[in-house]
């Protein structure tokens, strides 16, 4: 999967999570700030990112993502 | 040996895989039960996602147990699709940001009842509706998870006296039911780092209690303990058992210091 395939498998699952337009899932747009997200959502759409990648992120992992580009490339980098 | 074979069971509080209701729910299936969850509100969606992770195809219905016409829709559901009952699971607490960590004073009325309707009344809200349904499997079993009400905690506070009201409750409710067969009782859980744990400003004060105290020792990562106390309850191994509290902490409530 190339970066740009995987990011809109990525931007496919935050729209659906978070309920937010695919225009506002940004590299640069935060989680809390921009796009109203609490951290129940955040569980859900790690969960969400879980299921598509197949890949399993551990909860330490998650400590000081705060923005669409860390989560993204946390995501990154389980598929190697 | 399953222990559950055959044995119907309603599960709430399964909000994610680290979820205490999630161990009971996978091992209550494992040991051979039907399973049907419950998610309220905000969490629904995550239920349903973690529902998937079971396999089994298991059913999520919506169940905010301050809206008591919702319970009783879960029990036509239930009456549909099985006809009867054998257990419920209440695994369901809240307290506003007020109650937890402020001491007892700052919190008012509104945010205490708030606690007290969610975390406490809640038993008696849940298990109404689903009383002729475990009539009708000729008894029933209801298994509430709890943290040790007989002392004070650090920040605990309102939650705390919450917990202290479903015990009590749960002993009225035993008197009440057992003449239909159906047994009422806790399980009081040590420390175990849920997303429920998360909103608790005093967790790791718990957490360094049951390191120092604990006769058997205490992993705050392990639901297994606490999940295999409730199959035993729902089981047919505790006949005679009702109104009780069973603590799986490691022996912490026996010892002193």
């Amino acid at each position: 999967m190339d970066h740009a395939e995987a990011f809109e498998k990525f931007k496919t699952c935050t729209v659906e999570v978070l309920q937010v337009s695919p225009e506002q899932v940004t590299m640069s747009a935060r989680f809390s700030d921009d796009l109203d997200a609490d951290s129940l959502d955040l569980v859900e759409l790690v969960m969400a990112l879980e299921e598509a990648f197949d890949i399993s992120v551990d909860e330490s992992e998650l400590e000081g993502v705060e923005t669409i580009e860390q989560a993204f490339v946390l995501v990154q980098a389980k598929l190697g | 040996m399953e222990l559950l074979q055959g044995k119907k069971i309603l599960v709430t509080g399964v909000l994610t895989d680290d979820s205490l209701a999630y161990s009971v729910a996978k091992l209550a299936m494992e040991n051979g039960a039907s399973i049907m969850l419950t998610g309220a509100g905000r969490g629904l969606s995550l239920t349903r996602r973690t529902a998937r992770r079971l396999g089994g195809d298991v059913e999520v219905a919506e169940l905010d147990v301050t809206e008591q016409e919702q319970a009783a829709e879960v029990a036509k559901l239930v009456t549909s699709k099985w006809g009867s009952l054998d257990g419920i699971l209440h695994a369901i607490g809240f307290a506003p940001q007020e109650c937890l960590g402020n001491g007892m004073l700052q919190a008012g009325w509104d945010e205490v009842s708030i606690a007290l309707n969610v975390s406490a009344y809640s038993l008696k809200s849940l298990v109404e509706p689903f009383i002729p349904l475990m009539e009708k499997a000729g008894g029933g079993s209801v298994v509430g998870l709890d943290f040790d009400a007989t002392v004070a905690w650090p920040s605990y506070d309102w939650m705390g006296v919450a917990k202290a009201a479903l015990e009590s409750l749960s002993r009225y409710l035993a008197r009440e039911l057992g003449p239909k067969g159906i047994r009422v009782n806790m399980v009081a859980a040590g420390p175990i780092r849920t997303m429920a744990a998360k909103s608790i400003p005093g967790f790791a004060d718990f957490k360094a209690v049951w390191d120092s105290r604990s006769p058997l020792g205490w992993d705050d990562r392990d639901p297994l303990p606490v999940a295999k106390a409730c199959i035993a309850l729902f089981s047919d191994l505790f006949p005679m058992t009702t109104g009780e509290i069973l603590h799986v902490d490691g022996g912490v409530h026996a010892v002193g210091a």
